[in-house]
């Protein structure tokens, strides 16, 4: 092999293996010389961070892979350009997820306080947020009465939505052998996974409202809207861990000379509870956040209302809502605004708290494998 | 407890196709009868016809007499459920409930099936079915820890302490070694050395030493192609299958030729 | 003569014509609860057939609540000049939301699937799969109120610059919001909602492409840019059509988002400026105070973004169901 191209390799070993390769300090150089250029040209149209980042980070995304084609060929030129560009996209994922639990963060954790947690917005009105407000004060209320009805509501959901959801994995896995109601159902659940949530609100006041008159609300008709978007989810995770249980097990119950009910009882849900606990905490956890069904099917209320049966409820999702499409007081809206936030980072607690305790149980009833 | 088993003219489905052709075949009680046979003969699906464990796959069905101590397995209102506690079976790779402990493992079927036993009844059947297995020395000390948790060849013993624990008439085991290393195997086969005074034991084996060392009886199943059913082509006393037997296909077998 | 009822264990197996024959096998229930089988298969039976009742009275439900808008006289829905007046420009905008959405996410998505599959290393793969799950955990409603005062704020002095400078494109024309809560805001945080369907699904399919492909590119001298062009896309061209439909399915019927970041108005060209609304928002911003012809309205509004979402849905589950044909996958 000819020795010809070895002119300014750092490399102190000169062979054909690693002959024709970058420096080291190129794509670097390339780096601080695109921070460099982006900060001049975001200059240009008013400097800020955000401009300063972007024109720095799509000159970097053109100028370092025509470097190293420069050097290297086009074969490796693409190769960089791909990595660059799955490096920068996976950026580009984060920086949202980062600035929304930041943000969350910032303006909710000063709004929480034992009283923002145990009293409701009775009695709040926009002259006492108006006040708060001049005053500079922690805005005044609490959420107590969304985080009750954000519970009932869900309770009641789950109360539905697992045993029929339960039932039918069971039936998909264990019963239907692929027959054609099986396979019905199975599409029939797929679709039920993509129905919107505000259409599953609007099937639930619908369906009250035939019953009861229309614009009938209480925290009932929510549940069941909760329900339609929850079975999906159930039915889908325990199908799952029923499938992986083995059939060796079943085999093992029936050669006892046990029933296939029984079987399915003791042997097979037993060895995937863990499973499907989990997933059944995880579909409470994406509907607790559910909001568009709750808005047309349970409205919103000042104050507790436990009775699911009965009137309107306020859930926190339709609590946030409220606080900042229709502020207490129009003209000082930051009280408002403040119990938002508070009420989100309540909100996302209970959704990283379930995701959290779906993990636990995960791995901690699973079945006990080491010696 | 022991029944002898007479199978009369069985033919064994899946969906519209014939698995299993035409087997005759009279097994004694209190004997080990042994089922050999290249892979895909059959003799596993013939195996699970015997205690009705064929159905549990979708579209298999039987047709034909299975007769325990005279009694039709398939006859009219017969429950499948019944005649597996009265015909255990023990599987090819161990397989105890990983959500049981030992203890409970051997008691399964007991439990399973919601009877009542009393604490004393249940110690003394977890003790005479682990002792009966060979397994209770290794493990009397650790009965409340998971059955899974044992080795491979422990865990085989357990299952057929459970088996023992519903008190059958008759064991079937499906290449229960097969899965083993080479001492678990040996400890299995003594094993069945001494469940042939209480049971009727029938076992699917590949391994033709194996057959010989534990069987008064050997079947040999063949089939003839792909696509093809399996058949019963010769029953006989197993040395008589091993050293003089009375067909060309099972001479060919057993002495390594084909298979 | 020979039935095959293979779901029924009582049935199966059984010799057609067999005789009755007394004996002990028959009629001895060992066991016990032959009955509760009965019961038992029964119960999940009803659970599944439950769910086809469910859909069915979705949309049972909402066609029969939504049917009285076609006797209402034209002049009498909202806009004065009937239904089909009314829903079109809420139609364009659902789809227009839903498209700016995917424009973003697609090739976000993808990358960053790609990214764990392919370039992360294993150590940080998997904390990044998680981080990507927790994207998805976030209530709607969470990224909503996000949208709504951090991003909008956010981008509007760029849209001002967008009008300013590229206002001859009828997309970005001027007056640009002030507020920034626009189409485009909204199909921003659209996107980043529906990045995680994307990005898991496209993970799950790259993760599965056969290691053999890879390798025998790989030997070949090929760099990754090359193995993944020749190995890992075209195996997961599919996967990454339907991943991309049922983001499409979720963004269509996504109502937080666009409900609280667009100021809504008529429907327009710009996507920055006030104006534009989607199906679901309308709903959800009017359903609360409606009654009568209105509700019935909503309803009928509702019912065709059901109909919308369900064909996108299906094409999907279509591309996947012939997919795994094809992958012999499952």
């Amino acid at each position: 092999m000819s020795i010809s191209t070895q002119s300014k390799s750092s490399s102190p070993v000169k062979n054909s293996l690693t002959s024709g390769q970058r420096p080291k300090w190129l794509v670097p150089a390339v780096m601080v010389a695109a921070v460099v250029v982006g900060a001049a040209l975001s200059a240009l149209i008013g400097f800020g961070i955000a401009t300063w980042a972007i024109f720095s980070a799509v000159i970097f995304l053109i100028a370092a892979p025509i470097a190293v084609t420069t050097i290297e060929g086009s074969r490796k030129g693409s190769d960089a350009a791909l990595t660059y560009v799955v490096y920068a996209a996976f950026i580009l994922a984060i920086i949202p997820l980062i600035s929304v639990i930041w943000t969350v963060l910032v303006r909710g954790v000063p709004t929480i306080s034992i009283d923002f947690l145990t009293t409701t917005m009775g009695g709040i009105t926009g002259t006492v947020d108006q006040a708060a407000a001049n005053a500079g004060d922690r805005p005044p209320g609490g959420a107590l009465q969304a985080i009750l009805g954000t519970v009932a509501i869900t309770f009641w959901a789950t109360l539905f939505s697992v045993p029929i959801g339960l039932l039918t994995a069971i039936y998909l896995v264990e019963y239907s052998n692929d027959n054609w109601l099986g396979k019905v159902i199975t599409f029939l659940v797929d679709v039920m996974t993509g129905v919107p949530s505000i259409v599953a609100g609007l099937f639930a006041s619908a369906l009250f409202g035939l019953m009861l008159g229309p614009n009938t609300r209480m925290g009932i008709i929510g549940a069941v809207a909760l329900t339609v978007l929850m079975i999906p989810t159930v039915v889908k995770a325990t199908e799952e861990m029923l499938k992986i249980v083995p059939n060796e097990l079943r085999e093992a119950s029936y050669a006892l000379g046990v029933r296939k009910w029984r079987t399915i009882l003791k042997v097979v849900i037993p060895t995937s509870i863990s499973g499907i606990a989990s997933g059944v905490t995880l579909a409470i956890a994406r509907v607790i956040g559910e909001t568009a069904p709750l808005l047309v099917t349970v409205g919103y209320f000042e104050r507790v209302n436990l009775n699911v049966f009965n009137d309107w409820m306020a859930t926190l999702p339709t609590f946030i809502y409220q606080q900042l499409m229709r502020p207490v007081a129009p003209t000082a809206p930051d009280p408002s605004t403040d119990r938002a936030w508070g009420a989100a980072l309540i909100l996302i607690v209970f959704v990283m708290v379930l995701n959290l305790i779906a993990r636990l149980i995960a791995k901690a009833f699973a079945p006990k494998t080491g010696r | 407890m022991s029944k002898r088993i007479d199978v009369e003219n069985l033919n064994v489905y899946y969906g519209d196709f014939l698995a299993v052709e035409d087997v005759n075949i009279n097994i004694e009680s209190r004997s080990v009868t042994a089922f050999i046979g290249p892979s895909g003969c059959g003799k596993s699906t013939f195996l699970r016809t015997l205690n009705r464990m064929h159905e549990v796959i979708p579209g298999a069905y039987a047709k034909g007499k299975v007769m325990l101590d005279g009694e039709d397995l398939y006859g009219k209102g017969v429950d499948p459920v019944t005649v597996r506690s009265m015909v255990g079976m023990v599987f090819q790779r161990p397989n105890p409930f990983p959500t049981m402990s030992i203890r409970d493992n051997v008691l399964a079927g007991v439990k399973l099936n919601n009877k009542k036993i009393s604490r004393s009844d249940a110690d003394a059947l977890v003790e005479s079915s682990l002792k009966g297995a060979n397994l209770w020395n290794e493990v009397k000390d650790r009965l409340d820890k998971p059955g899974s948790g044992l080795s491979g060849g422990q865990q085989q013993r357990l299952c057929i302490a459970r088996t023992m624990a519903v008190k059958p008439d008759v064991v079937l085991m499906d290449e229960p070694c097969s899965a083993l290393d080479p001492i678990s195997t040996i400890a299995i086969e003594d094993l069945i050395h001494e469940l042939k005074e209480q049971f009727t034991v029938v076992i699917v084996t590949h391994n033709m030493q194996q057959a010989q060392r534990v069987a008064d009886k050997t079947a040999f199943f063949n089939i003839e192609g792909t696509g093809k059913p399996g058949k019963l082509v010769e029953y006989d006393d197993t040395a008589t299958i091993f050293q003089n037997p009375s067909q060309k296909a099972t001479e060919d077998y057993v002495s390594g030729r084909f298979g | 003569m020979l039935t095959n009822l293979s779901d029924s264990e009582e049935r199966t197996g059984r010799r057609p014509g067999g005789e009755t024959s007394r004996s002990s096998l028959a009629n001895a229930d060992t066991s016990g609860g032959r009955a509760g089988d009965k019961i038992f298969s029964g119960l999940s039976l009803g659970a599944g057939i439950l769910i086809f009742v469910m859909l069915a009275a979705v949309a049972i439900f909402l066609t029969w609540q939504a049917s009285p808008v076609l006797d209402i006289p034209a002049t009498s829905v909202s806009g004065g000049e009937g239904f089909l007046n009314y829903v079109y420009p809420l139609v364009l905008g659902t789809l227009v939301a839903a498209i700016i959405a995917l424009l973003i996410a697609t090739p976000v998505g993808i990358l960053v699937a790609l990214y764990i599959s392919h370039y992360a290393p294993a150590k940080v793969a998997k904390p990044v799969g998680y981080v990507i799950d927790l994207l998805a955990a976030i209530p709607s409603v969470v990224y909503g109120a996000w949208g709504m005062t951090v991003l909008s704020p956010a981008l509007a002095p760029f849209y001002t610059w967008l009008s300013e400078n590229f206002g001859f494109i009828p997309l970005f024309a001027g007056p640009a919001s002030a507020t920034g809560r626009t189409m485009m805001t909204a199909g921003i945080v659209l996107s980043i909602m529906i990045l995680p369907i994307i990005t898991s699904l496209c993970r799950e399919i790259f993760i599965q492409t056969p290691q053999l492909h890879e390798e025998a590119s790989l030997a070949l001298g090929a760099t990754r840019f090359e193995m993944i062009r020749q190995a890992v896309l075209p195996f997961a061209r599919t996967g990454i059509i339907s991943s991309v439909m049922l983001a499409l399915g979720r963004a269509l019927g996504e109502t937080m988002a666009v409900a609280l970041v667009l100021s809504t108005g008529g429907l327009q060209w710009s996507l920055i400026r006030t104006g534009n609304n989607t199906i679901a928002a309308e709903i959800a911003l009017n359903y609360p105070e409606a009654f009568g012809n209105r509700l019935a309205e909503l309803i009928a509004a509702g019912l065709m973004l059901f109909i919308i979402t369900l064909i996108v849905n299906f094409i999907a589950r279509a591309i996947i169901a012939r997919y795994k044909e094809f992958s012999g996958a499952n």
